[in-house]
This record gives structure tokens, C-alpha cells and sequence, in this order.
């Protein structure tokens, strides 16, 4: 007798646990060939609202860890990611891909996660500067996370898209509510999965599926929300994403781009959001003046 | 409580808590590492290492003459010219990044054999060097990729292939801070380890090896100041990378100017550790010790110049003597050793001639009373005061547990007392105003200046001197220029 096999439930993401989304609601994306991928989530605005909360709640210890820790934190992801290339390959034919595109995609994506690995501790050496200003003050101005930031990850990819848009911003000491390619959401239910076993603290990324338009209205006006990422390329959903921005001055990031290419990367994806900070300290000017050594 | 015999002195309460040593591999005979093998020496020649906490032999070391050492620029060359040059800055990454992971799974048998080759403590090869030179490489891997972004408005490139000479008091990290930033911008280097501490280097080799790194990017090869020399003047050597003393770095600076090689050095040092009336006392004794009882005193940047402003200068010696007092001398393996072994009998009888030569110059000597174990190579930690600034003990490295205090009443005197030295490679300044601290901090010239604390290091925070301290930077952003043209 052929053995029965074990389909795979797919759930949402929230604060380090897998839950439902709160509405019980789902649907059921296709692939190229009109094959049912599965039972997916629909997310509900509260759903992204509890996201919020995790995100805000995990950004504390998140940014305030060692630059350091965090690449670490982020190499580990590679580790996992490089662990389960064979799973995110398979998942991406079934959603399309050809066997070789799926591949290229996976060995791409791994290898971007460890760009931005290397970037944590050294965006404040690139970008800080000491300002020799004319007072006798020790003044230097170094970039800090910005807080909690709404992806709406790329539409037209499932894994690249995503990893582009998530780890530099979570490099910095982010933490991130993400909403996935709404028709290509398996890799984004399994990099949860990858997210969840690599040391990274529950909250910091969250992801949704669904239609982004409901709970992207949320992340939109949602006043602890810091930035909204505009990752897809959907005019509507930006237009109103810029719109609603308006409420608490969101910064918003455009960041749409062909993500398979190897230069869609960089530290100005990091810098984008974060604020930048001016530190003055008073120095005092006594002797020294007759040393000659 | 472990008896140690012929011992004298008070008697400290604490049971042994020796860390243990089955899990190491060491083997019996060591070789070159060159071309990705080890490979016999030409002479024949092979000299022992011991581990100067019992005197007993390690394991015997190849011994390179010029022939080894040709072979090995030569294999450096070759894997630069066909495989590293040409290779990708994110392929380049991806194999430091696989170096720090493994030197992070066999952190504690690194730390051991540390321990056992060096004399330093098992604390500290745990706990401070073996992290330091997983962070290293794990630091260096992520700039592979990016060194456009270090040097903007610059065509960057590697230099060739790089000789690397490093000391004994830090073996292995001098070996991460050699190899890492080289290896990132794409050179190949041959590095020689110091005689008495090769052993770190040679399981380094190893380990560079399983990580399936090319063969000939990284080749070790050992022996003395010859092996070192035939480095320096090879011909193909594009760039001399050393750390050791001021003396020797002069002749290094020699030759390479004679042969134009790009050069950097990180040479000795007589830093001067300032307390000020208002800083923490208490926190400042205890950077003291730390400035200069960290490995032995084995430290480039040791804060060996104790200034003390005069008004504090009492309680800072009384509660420094007290504190020294409480200082554990003994085996290095156990976890409650302060101070380990001197790493070698030749090193001990300088530091015990420099201690002489302090008490004939009229300096007053202090010294706690604490039981120093039988064997091996061990000195007290040592205070002088009453210490002139002309005295040769209060101006010469002396690379021991041995601290000069000098007491100071303006900040602009202490500044005059503290440049005053043809080194210049660290300071420390300790005061509860900020305001204070960074005008000295502006004023002292140190490549390194530390501020209410002392001996940190840091992947991302550049290291070096200046004057006679060598030149040049390791670690940090800066550290990448050292292998850029």
C-alpha cells in the first residue's frame, strides 16, 4: 500500500507563535496551471494589528542588542535558509518556477541574507561621522533603528522579493509586520518557519497572507506603526499607503525594484529606515598647549 | 584545597577548579603548513614548544629556513595569481564566515591549548582572546563585499601576497587580526608564529584546511628571527604585516623601505594610565589591574605608567596594594588563576632584571605576599613607586607585571609627563567628568585612549600606534587599508 502523505497547514506568523489568522477566514491561491496551492490564511485588520503590538513589544531588546549579535542572529538565518533549499525549491515549482529559476532564486536569496549579515556592524562606521564643530564639543551623529516598520512585500515573487525587503531593515534593530505575496505566499509561511528556528526573538518579524489591501489599510494609519515599506507595485494600495502616511508623518520607503538582480542590494536598503542622531558633549579646553611631545 | 608545595606566604581558601585538557588533539611533531598540506622542513630541524606553567615539552615544531619559505611565498603566490584574486568578494566572505564558525565550535579546545602554549589563563583564552578572534574573522568575512563602500571615490585592489610575523602574547588573535583583513581583500599570506607559541597557528591550520579553503591561501610557517627575516626580504612578498617589539620593527621598517614593500607595524608601548582626583576610585583600581596584570603584563598597550593625581594618590596605592594583595599566581588551567605563567624563561629574566634594575634606581619596590607555584616561570605583580620620569623602568617597555606610579598635580602637567615617551599606542583616563576625560582623551597622543576603562578590544574599533609604536591600523574599517592598494 503507497503511504498517504501529510499536508502541510499553512499559518500565519505572530510574535514567535503560528497562529490562525483571528478571523477564520482563508482562501485558495493558484498556480500557473489553475493548481490549488493550499489552504492559506486571510488576515483581517486585527490580525495586523496584533502584529503591531508584537512587533512594538519585541523592539526593545531587538535594537538594543550588540550590531554584532544581530549579524550573527542573521547568519544563523542563512544557516537554517541553506538547510531548507530543497524545500523552498519544491515550493517555488509548485508555484511556477521553473527547476533552475527556483534554485537561482534560493542560492540568491541565502546569499543576500548573508550581505546584509555583514552589514549590521558596519553601518555606523560608514555613515556616523564626527562634525568638527567650532565650540569646543565632542559632537558625532550615528543612525538608530527607526522602530516598527509595514512591509507590503514584493507581489511578483515569493522568496527573493521578501528577503530583500525584510532583512535590511531588521539589520538595523527593525522590527518588521510583513505582508505577503498574496499569490505567492508558501515561501513566506516557510521562512517563517526558518525565522523561528534561528535566534531570532519572537516578534521581531511577523507575516501575514491574505489580500495585503485589508490589513495594509491597518499598518497605513496604525500610529505605532514608524514606516511603511511600499513593496509592491500595486498603484492603488501605494497611493493610499502615501495618503494615510500622513497621519503620524510614517516615513515612507519606496522599495520596488527587479529584487533577482545581484546589485538589488545595499546599505542605503539599511539607512532607508532609520534616523539619524546628533550626540553634543562638552569638552573641556586646559592644558596641553606647551606639550611639544 | 590543592596543596601546592614550596610555596610561601598566605594561603587563599579556593578549591583547585582546573579546567580540563582530554578533549584537545595535539599531536606529538608539528609541520609546515604550506600549499595546504603540512609538509616536512628542508633542514631537518625541529625545536620544541613547552608550556612555560610547568616547563614540560609540547610538541616538536618545524623549523623554516629560507628554502621552506620560498615554498610557502611561492604557494601564496600561485593561489593568489589562479584562484583568490579572481574570486568574488562574496565567495571570499562566505569561507572567513565559515572560518569564524568554526573556530566558534572549537572555541574551548582552542582556549586549552592557548592556555597551555602561552601561560596565560584559562579565563582569559576563554573568555577574551578565543571569542575575540571568532569575532574577527566573522567581522572581516562581511567586508569582502563591501569595500567600495570603505574607502569611497577609490578603485580598490589587493596587494599581492602579505608575510605576517606575530608575537607571543596573544598568538592566536595576532594570527585573526593578521590573516582576516588580508584574507577579505582578497591577498594570500604566509604568517610566521612566534617560537615559543606556535601551536594556536598550527591547529588554525588545520582548521583553515577543513574549511575547504584553497590551498596556498593561508600557509604557516615556523621557526625563529631567521624564519621571520627570510619573510621580510623575500622578493615576492608584497607586504609586511608585524606586531612585536620596537627594536625589531625598526629593522623590519628597514628592509621593507629598502625593498619597497608596503609595511605596517604594531610595536611596543608605555601607556600612561591617568587617575584624576574625581574618578571612581574603586573602579579605577580595578583598571589598573586590569591595565596591567591582564595577561601577565604581556600587553602592548599595558597602562604600565600609572599617573595618579597627587591629592588621591595615597588612597589609590592603598587600596591598589590592598587589591593586589587578593591577586591569585599560579597554574593557568585553573579558573581561579589571576595571573598565569611568563611565557618564558628568557622573558621572566628580563622583567626580574628590570625589577633590579628599579630598586638600584632608588624606586620603592612593592610586591604582595602571594604563593607562586614551584615550577614553571611565574613573577609577582609589582608595583614601584617613588618613581622618577627619567628612570629607565618608568621609560623602557618591560613587558611583565611591573607598574610604574607617578603622582601629577595639573592636568596640563600630566599631559607634558604622559606624551613624553617615544611610544605612543594607548592611554587611559579615569574621571567621573565627561568634559575632562575627553579633553585628555583629545590631548594624549595614543593611537588608543581609553576612557573609564582600559584593555578593550573590539573587532570594529581600530588598534595601533603612534611614533615609535608602529604605524598602520588593525581592526575596524580602517584595519582594511593595511591590504588595499
Amino acid at each position: 500500500m503507497s503511504r498517504l502523505e501529510i499536508i502541510k497547514t499553512y499559518k500565519i506568523y505572530i510574535g514567535g507563535a503560528f497562529p490562525r489568522t483571528e478571523s477564520g477566514r482563508y482562501y485558495v491561491p493558484l498556480n500557473k496551471k489553475g493548481e490549488p496551492l493550499g489552504n492559506v490564511c486571510l488576515c483581517s485588520k486585527k490580525d495586523a494589528k496584533n502584529a503591531v503590538v508584537a512587533a512594538r513589544k519585541a523592539f526593545g531588546s531587538w535594537s538594543e542588542r550588540a550590531a554584532f549579535n544581530r549579524s550573527q542572529i542573521l547568519y544563523r538565518i542563512a544557516e537554517m535558509l541553506e538547510g531548507r533549499k530543497a524545500q523552498f525549491v519544491e515550493e517555488l515549482v509548485l508555484q511556477g518556477s521553473t527547476q533552475k529559476a527556483a534554485q537561482q532564486e534560493v542560492e540568491a536569496s541565502i546569499d543576500r541574507v548573508v550581505y546584509y549579515a555583514g552589514w549590521c556592524d558596519k553601518v555606523s562606521q560608514v555613515t556616523g561621522s564626527v562634525n568638527p564643530v567650532t565650540s569646543s564639543h565632542f559632537n558625532f551623529s550615528v543612525y538608530q533603528p527607526m522602530g516598527v516598520i509595514g512591509i507590503i512585500a514584493d507581489q511578483s515573487t515569493s522568496l527573493i522579493g521578501l528577503i530583500s525587503q525584510v532583512i535590511p531593515v531588521i539589520a538595523s534593530g527593525n522590527t518588521v509586520v510583513v505582508l505577503a505575496a498574496e499569490n505567492l505566499p508558501l515561501c513566506a509561511v516557510t521562512f517563517a518557519e526558518v525565522i523561528n528556528s534561528s535566534d531570532v526573538p519572537g516578534g521581531v518579524v511577523n507575516i501575514l497572507t491574505g489580500k495585503p489591501d485589508e490589513p495594509a489599510s491597518v499598518l497605513g494609519t496604525h500610529m505605532d506603526v514608524n514606516a511603511i515599506v511600499l513593496g509592491s507595485d500595486s498603484k492603488e494600495l501605494n497611493a493610499s499607503l502615501r495618503k494615510s502616511s500622513a497621519l503620524n508623518l510614517k516615513r515612507v520607503i519606496e522599495m520596488q525594484t527587479d529584487w533577482s538582480k545581484a546589485d538589488a542590494q545595499g546599505l542605503y536598503q539599511i539607512t532607508d529606515c532609520m534616523e539619524l542622531k546628533t550626540t553634543w558633549h562638552p569638552v573641556e579646553n586646559i592644558g596641553g598647549s606647551t606639550s611639544s611631545y | 584545597m590543592a596543596k601546592n608545595k614550596k610555596t610561601e606566604g598566605i594561603e587563599w581558601n579556593y578549591s583547585s577548579s582546573l579546567e580540563g585538557t582530554s578533549h584537545i588533539q595535539l599531536q606529538k611533531k608539528y609541520d609546515l603548513f604550506i600549499g595546504g598540506k603540512f609538509v616536512k622542513p628542508h633542514s631537518g630541524k625541529y625545536f620544541d614548544t613547552i608550556n612555560p606553567a610547568t616547563g614540560e615539552v609540547l610538541a616538536a615544531i618545524a623549523q623554516a629556513d629560507e628554502t621552506d619559505v620560498d615554498k610557502a611565498v611561492k604557494a601564496a603566490r600561485k593561489a593568489y595569481n589562479e584562484i583568490w584574486k579572481n574570486m568574488s568578494g562574496k565567495e571570499r566572505g562566505k569561507y572567513l564566515f565559515r572560518i569564524a564558525r568554526l573556530i566558534q565550535d572549537r572555541a574551548r579546545e582552542f582556549a586549552v591549548i592557548e592556555t597551555l602554549d602561552a601561560g596565560k589563563t584559562i579565563r582569559e583564552s576563554r573568555d577574551v582572546d578565543v571569542p575575540l578572534v571568532a569575532n574577527h574573522f566573522f567581522y572581516y568575512a562581511g567586508w569582502a563585499d563591501k569595500l567600495e563602500y570603505a574607502f569611497p571615490n577609490r578603485k580598490v585592489e589587493s596587494l599581492g601576497v602579505a608575510g605576517q610575523i606575530i608575537p607571543w602574547n596573544f598568538p592566536l588573535l595576532m594570527a585573526a587580526w593578521k590573516i582576516a583583513p588580508a584574507l577579505a581583500c582578497g591577498n594570500t599570506v604566509v604568517l610566521k608564529p612566534a617560537e615559543t607559541t606556535p601551536l594556536t597557528a598550527l591547529k588554525l591550520a588545520e582548521l583553515i584546511r577543513d574549511a575547504g579553503l584553497p590551498d596556498g591561501v593561508v600557509n604557516i610557517v615556523t621557526g625563529y628571527g631567521d624564519t621571520g627575516e627570510a619573510i621580510v626580504r623575500h622578493e615576492d612578498v608584497d607586504k609586511v604585516a608585524f606586531t612585536g617589539s620596537t627594536p625589531v620593527g625598526k629593522r623590519i621598517h628597514e628592509i621593507a623601505m629598502e625593498m619597497g614593500k608596503k609595511c605596517t607595524l604594531e610595536l611596543g608601548g608605555k601607556s600612561a594610565n591617568i587617575i584624576l582626583d574625581d574618578a571612581p576610585i574603586d573602579q579605577a583600581v580595578e583598571g589598573i589591574v586590569n591595565g596591567i596584570f591582564f595577561n601577565q603584563g604581556h600587553v602592548c598597550c599595558a597602562g604600565s605608567r600609572l599617573f595618579v593625581q597627587e591629592n588621591v594618590a595615597d588612597i589609590v596605592v592603598r587600596k591598589l596594594k590592598d587589591r593586589m594583595q587578593s591577586l591569585i599566581v599560579g597554574n593557568p588551567l585553573d579558573k581561579n588563576t589571576d595571573i598565569g605563567a611568563i611565557n618564558s624563561e628568557k622573558q621572566l629574566k628580563t622583567i626580574h632584571q628590570y625589577i633590579q634594575l628599579g630598586v638600584e634606581e632608588g624606586a620603592e619596590l612593592y610586591q604582595p605576599e602571594c604563593r607562586v607555584p614551584a615550577n614553571g616561570f611565574y613573577c609577582r605583580p609589582t608595583l614601584f613607586t617613588n618613581v622618577a620620569q627619567s628612570s629607565r623602568i618608568a621609560q623602557e617597555e618591560i613587558f611583565g607585571p611591573v607598574l610604574t606610579i607617578q603622582t601629577f598635580r595639573t592636568v596640563d602637567e600630566v599631559i607634558q609627563k604622559a606624551n613624553n615617551s617615544p611610544y605612543g599606542l594607548a592611554a587611559g583616563v579615569w574621571s567621573d567628568k565627561g568634559s575632562r576625560l575627553f579633553n585628555l582623551t583629545s590631548k594624549l597622543n595614543a593611537g588608543v585612549v581609553w576612557g573609564n576603562t582600559y584593555n578593550r578590544f573590539d573587532p570594529s574599533s581600530p588598534f595601533g600606534g603612534f611614533k615609535e609604536s608602529g604605524y598602520g591600523r588593525e581592526g575596524g574599517l580602517h584595519g582594511l587599508s593595511a591590504y588595499l592598494k
